[in-house]
Order: C-alpha cells, then sequence, then structure tokens
C-alpha cells in the first residue's frame, strides 16, 4: 500500500473530549479467571453434579463428601433437599432457565425447585439468562409485592442533631428502612438514638438498623433503639469465611441470635468479596455468590443484602459484571429470600452508567431497590458513595416518574422539608436535655436545620459526640426512657411512633422473609406475596401512589403560565399599543418588510422563550429594517400560528415581497412570496437563544433581501443546549394558546403599533 | 395456648392473633402502651420476643413452606432465654480459632443443654465442632 499520506496527525481530538469525561476515571480490566476476574467463567468453576445415598448429600458440583469444605457440609446439610435434589438436578438448564422468564410458571413452583439446586446449577441456569431476561424474572420472583427502599443516614461528623434532621427527612420521603454507620466506632450510642428519635417524626414504622461491631449492635438492637441488622456478611469460598474471622455456623448462630432478639435481620454478600479478599479459589463471581446466597438460605435468614455490595465497584471492571450483579439479585429472590438488591456503592463516575444500573431494578422493582441509597450528600456518606446520594436523589423521583414505577419513595415539598427537620433536631435535643445527655445551644440547631450537609452546620465536636454516647452506653438508656423523654416534652405523636415501633419486636411479625411497614402494618412476603402471573397481575401503581409519585417539584401547568403572562402583562401596557386598523391590503411599496405577527401576540402572550418582551423583539427588527433603508409594517394574522405560514403571508402582502413571520415565543422566519412555505430564506428556530441583537439583524437582513442582495444568514449559535427538555413543555403549552385563537379564513388585519415609552 | 399449628391466615399475629401474644411477665399486647411506659409499668424487658411468639412464627414460616426459616425461628425460641453474654460467648466460640479443641465446644454444647434447654443450639455447636476439627479450625489465630 502507499504510503504516502498528504496530512499528519498524532491524535484525533475527540479522545482528548473523551479523556475529559468521568466514566474515563473508571478502571476496567481484562476478563482473566485464572486470577478471578470473570463474572460468569470461572477458570475453576464446577459443573453441577449432585449425588445422594441413603437421604444423605454425598457429593456436591463434583465434591466428594469426605473432601466437603465447611461450605460444601453446610449447603448439604441445611440448604439442599435431599428428597428432590436429584430429581431437580437431572432437569435441563436451559429448560429451568425458561421456566424463570414463563409467566406461567409460578414463584412458588420455581422455588421449591431451587432447594434442590446446588450452587452450580443454580448459576448455571442464571447465567443463560440475558439481560432483560433476568430483570423480567427478578420482577416474577422478588418475594413480597410491594417494592420497597433503603436508605442511608450518616454524617462525617457523627452529628447527631443532623442524624435526627436526616432521618426526618429519610422517613418523609418514604424509605421503608434507614440505616446509619459511624465514622468513629464509639459513636454508634449516639448515632442509633438520633436517628431512632428522627425516624419517628412524620410517620411510624420506619425500620432502622445501625451497622456496628456484631456485638454492639446487637445490644443497642436489644436496647431497643434498631430494628433491624444487615451486617452479618458470608463468603463463598472457605479461606475468606475464615479470614472475615466467621464460619457458616457462627454466622447461622448471629442469625439466631437477632431473631431471638425481635430484630428483623438479613445477611450480606455479593460479587467479588472474595476476589478482594484474595481468596476466590479461580471461581466465577456467581458460582461464590450462589454458594453464599446457598448458605444464607441455609442458615434460615429471611433475606439478603447481595447485587456487589462492596465489591460491586470491581464487579463493574469486568466484560458482563453489571449483568453478574442483577444475576446474583435474582438467585436470591428465587431461592425465596428477601432480597435488598444493592444498588449501593457507587460503581462509577459515569452518571450514565448509574442511571443505566438502576433502571432495570426501578422497573422490575424490588424488595429494597437499594441496600442503601445515599439520603444524604456523598461526602457525608459514612458506608461510601452510593450508587444515587442526596445530590441526586431528585434524579431518582423523576425516574420513577418518567417509567410510571414504584421505586419506594416519594418528592418531598420545601416546606414539608424544613418542618421535619426542625421537629426532629427539636426532638432529639429535647430528648438530650431531659435525659441530662447535652443541651444543644439555638446556633447549632438553627445550622443543622439549615444544612444540606455536614460542611454547612456549626454543631458538636467530634470528642462531645463520643461523650454523649458513651453516656448513652454507661447509664444503659434504653427506648422505655427515650420515649418517656418525648413523651413528657410535649412530642407525643413521636412517642407514640417508637412505641408502635418496638411493640413490633413483640410478635415477631417483622421478622418473616420481606417484611416492612406501611401504613401502621407489617406486609411481607406472607400476605403481601408477590403474585405475578404476567400482565394484570403482580405490582401495579395505585391510583394514589401514581398521584404521590407524579408529584415532584415545578412542575407546569397552563393556568401558571397564563399567570405568569398576566404579569407580563401589566408591564407591556405600559411599552406598547396594538392597535387594529382593518382588513390588510397588498402593499405596493418595493421597501417595505411586513411582519406577520401571531394570535395572540402581545395580547395574551408578552415574552420570548429567551425572556425578551415582545415590545423590545419589534422595536429592534424595525431598528434593523431601517437600518436597511427599508420600512416595516406590521400585520397581524390569525388564520395560522404557524411560523413559515405567518412569514409566507407576510410575504404575499408584502410591496417588496419579503416577509418576517414571528410567534410569540420568539421562534421567526425571513420568508419570500415565491418560496414554498417550508423552503424560506432565514429560519431563526431556537427562540429560547435568540438575542435582541439577533431580531437586529434579522430585519437587516430582511431589508437586504428586499433588494435582492445576499447577506450573510445570522446563526444562532447553540452549544448542544437540551432545549427541547428546557422549554418543549413550556412552547406546547404557549402554541397551544396561540392555536386556540386562530380560525380558518380569518382576514389579516393591519396593526397599527406604537411605543409608548421609548427608555425601556 | 392453643396447641395446633397457625397458618398464614395468622399473620400478622400481632392484628390477627394479639391473644396468643404475652410478654415474659405475662402482660398481653393489649397492655404495652404508651400510657403503660409513661407510668413506668411498660419496662424494655416487657418488649422482647418470647419463645412463644417465636415458635409461633416458626409455625407460619413452616405453613408458608419456609422450613429452613423455621428453622432459625426455632433455635431463636431456644436462644430468647439465654442470657446476652452466654449468646456472645457462644458466638465467639464459634468464630475460627477461638476454640483451641473439640472438648471446650463439647462442653459449651453440654452447657447450653442442661443449663438452658436448648437441645438445638447444643447439636448445632456439636455439629460446628466436628466439621471444625476435620477442617482445621482449631488453630492458633492470634
Amino acid at each position: 500500500m502507499d504510503n504516502k499520506t498528504s496530512v499528519r496527525a498524532n491524535r484525533w481530538k475527540r479522545f482528548s473530549n473523551w479523556d475529559d469525561r468521568p466514566l474515563r476515571l473508571d478502571g476496567f480490566a481484562i476478563e482473566d479467571p485464572e486470577h478471578g476476574f470473570s463474572a460468569f467463567n470461572g477458570a475453576k468453576d464446577p459443573k453441577p453434579q449432585v449425588s445422594v445415598s441413603d437421604g444423605r448429600i454425598t457429593s456436591i458440583d463434583g465434591v466428594a463428601e469426605q473432601d466437603f469444605d465447611m461450605i460444601d457440609l453446610f449447603i448439604a446439610r441445611y440448604h439442599l433437599d435431599p428428597e428432590i435434589t436429584e430429581q431437580v438436578m437431572s432437569m435441563p438448564s436451559v429448560e429451568v432457565s425458561r421456566m424463570l422468564v414463563d409467566m406461567n410458571v409460578s414463584r412458588e413452583e420455581l422455588t421449591w425447585l431451587s432447594r434442590g439446586m446446588t450452587p452450580a446449577k443454580l448459576a448455571d441456569v442464571v447465567a443463560r439468562l440475558n439481560a432483560l431476561e433476568i430483570t423480567f424474572a427478578y420482577s416474577k420472583m422478588r418475594a413480597r409485592k410491594t417494592p420497597g427502599n433503603q436508605g442511608h443516614v450518616t454524617n462525617a461528623k457523627d452529628d447527631p442533631l443532623q442524624l435526627a434532621a436526616d432521618s426526618a427527612i429519610a422517613v418523609a420521603l418514604g424509605f421503608d428502612e434507614i440505616e446509619t454507620t459511624m465514622r468513629v466506632s464509639r459513636n454508634s450510642w449516639s448515632n442509633a438514638l438520633a436517628c431512632c428519635v428522627g425516624s419517628a417524626v412524620g410517620r411510624a414504622g420506619t425500620l432502622f438498623q445501625c451497622s456496628s461491631e456484631e456485638a454492639e449492635e446487637l445490644e443497642i438492637g436489644m436496647a431497643g433503639f434498631t430494628s433491624y441488622a444487615e451486617t452479618v456478611s458470608v463468603y463463598g469460598t472457605e479461606d475468606a469465611f475464615i479470614d472475615g474471622d466467621d464460619t457458616p455456623w457462627s454466622k447461622a448462630w448471629l442469625a439466631a441470635a437477632y431473631a431471638s432478639r425481635g430484630i428483623k435481620m438479613r445477611c450480606t454478600s455479593g460479587a467479588a468479596a472474595e476476589l478482594l479478599m484474595g481468596f476466590h479459589e479461580a471461581k466465577s463471581l456467581l458460582y461464590l455468590e450462589a454458594r453464599c446466597l446457598c448458605m444464607e438460605r441455609g442458615m434460615g435468614a429471611q433475606g439478603t443484602q447481595n447485587g456487589g455490595i462492596d465489591g460491586a465497584p470491581l464487579a463493574a471492571t469486568m466484560t458482563g459484571g453489571v449483568r453478574e450483579l442483577m444475576a446474583e439479585n435474582l438467585i436470591a429472590v428465587w431461592l425465596d429470600l428477601e432480597c435488598a438488591s444493592g444498588n449501593d456503592s457507587r460503581h462509577s463516575e459515569s452518571e450514565i452508567r448509574v442511571g443505566a444500573k438502576i433502571a432495570p431494578f426501578l422497573m422490575a422493582g424490588s424488595d429494597l431497590i437499594c441496600s442503601g441509597l445515599g439520603t444524604i450528600l456523598k461526602y457525608d456518606n459514612s458506608f461510601n458513595p452510593s450508587l444515587f446520594n442526596g445530590e441526586e436523589l431528585e434524579e431518582f423521583l423523576v425516574l420513577q416518574r418518567d417509567f410510571e414505577a414504584d421505586g419506594g419513595l416519594v418528592p418531598i415539598d420545601e416546606q414539608k422539608a424544613l418542618d421535619v427537620r426542625i421537629r426532629a433536631v427539636d426532638a432529639i435535643s429535647a430528648v438530650f436535655e431531659e435525659l441530662e445527655i447535652s443541651s444543644p445551644g439555638e446556633p447549632m440547631k438553627q445550622s443543622v436545620v439549615e444544612a444540606s450537609g455536614s460542611d454547612e452546620t456549626v454543631s458538636y465536636t467530634p470528642r462531645e459526640v463520643s461523650q454523649i454516647s458513651d453516656k448513652i452506653k454507661t447509664r444503659n438508656i434504653t427506648v422505655d426512657d427515650v420515649i418517656r423523654a418525648l413523651h413528657k416534652r410535649g412530642f407525643i405523636e413521636e412517642a407514640e411512633h417508637l412505641m408502635f415501633l418496638v411493640k413490633l419486636r413483640v410478635s415477631g411479625d417483622y421478622l418473616q422473609t420481606s417484611a416492612i411497614v406501611r401504613n401502621k402494618k407489617v406486609i411481607s412476603a406472607i400476605n403481601d406475596p408477590n403474585d405475578y402471573l404476567g400482565p394484570g397481575t403482580g405490582y401495579r401503581l395505585s391510583e394514589e401512589r401514581r398521584k404521590e409519585i407524579s408529584a415532584i417539584r415545578d412542575v407546569l401547568d397552563r393556568g401558571e403560565v397564563l399567570r405568569t403572562e398576566e404579569t407580563f402583562k401589566r408591564q407591556e401596557t405600559r411599552r406598547i399599543s396594538y392597535r387594529n386598523m382593518g382588513p390588510s391590503e397588498p402593499g405596493t411599496n418595493p421597501n417595505e418588510v411586513v411582519i406577520g405577527i401571531s394570535p395572540g401576540f402581545g395580547i395574551k402572550l408578552f415574552r420570548t422563550l429567551a425572556g425578551h418582551s415582545l415590545s423590545e423583539v419589534l422595536r429592534r427588527i424595525q431598528s434593523g429594517i431601517e437600518r436597511g433603508g427599508c420600512t416595516m409594517r406590521v400585520i397581524r394574522f390569525c388564520h395560522t400560528a404557524d411560523t413559515s405560514f405567518l412569514g409566507l403571508s407576510a410575504a404575499g402582502l408584502s410591496g417588496s415581497g419579503v416577509g418576517i413571520g414571528i410567534q410569540s415565543k420568539g421562534t421567526a422566519v425571513i420568508h419570500h412570496k415565491d418560496r414554498l412555505p417550508h423552503n424560506n430564506l432565514e429560519l431563526f428556530s431556537n427562540a429560547p437563544l435568540t438575542s435582541l441583537e439577533h431580531y437586529f439583524k434579522m430585519g437587516e437582513n430582511a431589508a437586504a433581501y428586499t433588494r435582492g442582495t445576499m447577506p450573510d444568514p445570522v446563526i444562532v449559535p447553540t452549544r448542544g443546549e437540551a432545549l427541547g427538555a428546557r422549554f418543549h413543555g413550556r412552547v406546547a403549552l404557549i402554541y397551544a394558546i396561540e392555536t386556540a385563537m386562530t380560525s380558518d379564513g380569518a382576514p389579516p388585519v393591519e396593526t397599527e403599533i406604537t411605543f409608548l415609552d421609548s427608555t425601556s | 395456648m392453643s396447641k395446633h399449628k397457625l397458618g398464614i391466615s395468622d399473620y400478622p399475629v400481632g392484628e390477627k392473633r394479639p391473644d396468643l401474644i404475652h410478654t415474659a411477665s405475662g402482660k398481653s399486647l393489649r397492655e404495652l402502651d404508651l400510657d403503660g411506659v409513661i407510668r413506668g409499668d411498660v419496662t424494655i424487658e416487657d418488649l422482647r420476643i418470647t419463645p412463644q411468639a417465636l415458635n409461633i412464627q416458626a409455625d407460619i414460616a413452616n405453613a408458608a413452606g419456609r422450613d429452613a426459616l423455621a428453622a432459625n425461628f426455632e433455635r431463636a425460641a431456644e436462644m430468647a432465654v439465654i442470657p446476652q453474654d452466654v449468646v456472645m460467648e457462644m458466638y465467639e466460640l464459634l468464630r475460627p480459632g477461638r476454640a483451641k479443641n473439640i472438648t471446650v465446644m463439647k462442653d459449651a454444647a453440654q452447657q447450653l443443654r442442661v443449663e438452658y434447654g436448648a437441645q438445638q443450639l447444643a447439636s448445632f455447636i456439636d455439629e460446628a465442632a466436628k466439621i471444625y476439627q476435620k477442617r482445621g479450625l482449631f488453630k492458633f489465630r492470634y
């Protein structure tokens, strides 16, 4: 091939553009199954296999009984049903995978089958589904019908006032569970008390956990401050398990311990934990997670938090990593476990990857869509930044509205947000004072109520928080003390809400699978089971819920647009008058440019989308026309509101044959009488960007066209703004106002304009 | 209380069958109200779950087809009467390398059997002891 090239270049600069995108901060890794970097196909993933002898499992996935490690043995004893396993394992995986996406096969039938399946079989079946099929199967298989969500409430200072205020916000947003943790571990009691009080503001029944060291977490639970736990981590290899300082038996012991204290509990596992710990055994993410989930079901946990969790960012470096996270969530619900489906640790700096990650879960629904959506700002999240955070929370609310999908949350308005923050800060302050723990000053409280994040607060120092926490712990303060303190200081509703919640633990109803509290009732997989069997079944938005989800802030409506225009009207009547001079006649002046204005121009609508008053726009066009040596004549058309036809109609009546058509919103066209409607001389379609200077040049160019010359067309520069997103809602409303004023065959009206105030 | 097992129609028990729930001190669910707490009649001890309530939830879990969950509730029912420090000691013992030999664990199991009548928990620890020995977990970790 000829090596001669005419141009030499080092780099196509688009790559530099791409370098600057947040995406490029993300790491990506090559598939390397030998070293644990494989989502679905580990170098040493076993083939599905089981054998049973005398009602005893004697091998699992190619490992004989005498070689069982702790995990194999636990799965053999507590997960696999020897009665059914051989029969179930003999079913072809592809057939089972089709059952998962067959709306006519019930959830119950599939959960029953899962008890006979080994980890390798579960992984083999699920791996056959593509991302869409996994989403659908997940929607069908999740345990509770009504979707829910969990939020993180933490801050960088472990400030109890802010924790209380932010808990109240989380409750107002509709979170079913809130979870806190600490920067300084000894602050756990302070965090627990603060969130407990804050979560009693506004609504009863939000479950709460304080993620801390196991023994402490149980003690905090026994003191009545918390109602659930999800710190019981499970790992998919024996070495990782031991490295995590536990065994399947010690974790199962904890599962029973939480239940024995009336505390809802779920396990935590998820892709890539073993890889992060260096004990992956060259097995795939999915296979190892399938082992975890079989153990979790076996130990009698009602549910799991999986889908990557801390390992999500590592999983997302791999090909298919995000699909794998979805696949492991599917195995969880297939095993009949409640699933808090990850969407927790932020797996990417790219907001597009973030949005794409959440979309399948919004559509499918989940017991808890995020196992921690950050309700606070990223820097205040003591776990780690979540997929969605305080910064992006409104985006989540809008996504719910876009898809009419229930992500478990509801919008809040500004007044309510302020009200609950004040109430929560007052309540925790009252409890602190009543129990002689601390006495926060007004400036502290004020700063917390207003603050978006802890950078903006003037509140407790880290040392003071530790002292508060120590007092709560050493004085054995329990939830009944808090209830009495709230009551004594007049926070009756909050006292009742707390009482309601702690009383729930006595009956233990919320220990059952997928239990949350809605409208003061426990709902779970038992009394709200997912009964999906095709369209018309399963979870559907009620009309009431749809309204709640729709109620995001700053939504346009026609009345509001008209009211705004009324205020402009008062200003405009002082600047310009439009006088109806009767039917227009064709002009004869070869130096005239006719401006065709739309039906509502200056009558019902007064400003362009760029915010310019219509009087000023006309004044500038006129100046431009006159600079070009022509005169302006204005005609109002009522047979059309379309820019092109306004322009062409104006041109048709113009003595020069050149006209300008302009709508109230500022969209304009320069036209000539001999052209086709949509083949104009110049179009000014981006009204929101069209400046007064552009309107002046429009007039100047129109004048030039009357002389048959060819001016430089006016270019209204755009920087790629999503003008449709910004304006089309308003445009459609405004345009409808204009089109409603049109009538077929309405004659053109000669309009005399007078500028009333030359200084405006 | 009633001997026949409860089913999913009895759930939530707090709503459907509150008559079945009593605290360790014999209070009914209805007596656990705000006034009781304000008067000091209801304390944190009354706000604990009982073995009986856990066994009811085990029945319901079984009725819903969740045998493993039910078995956990049954273990929890045995554990509900065991003091917190003992529960945590046993947990600690079950962690890798805490017990230095199988006898320590067997003794712990026996203690649960004798002192608390916790048969299932005791068998659970015995079972763990055997596999810990097989997998070499009785080794020094720290």
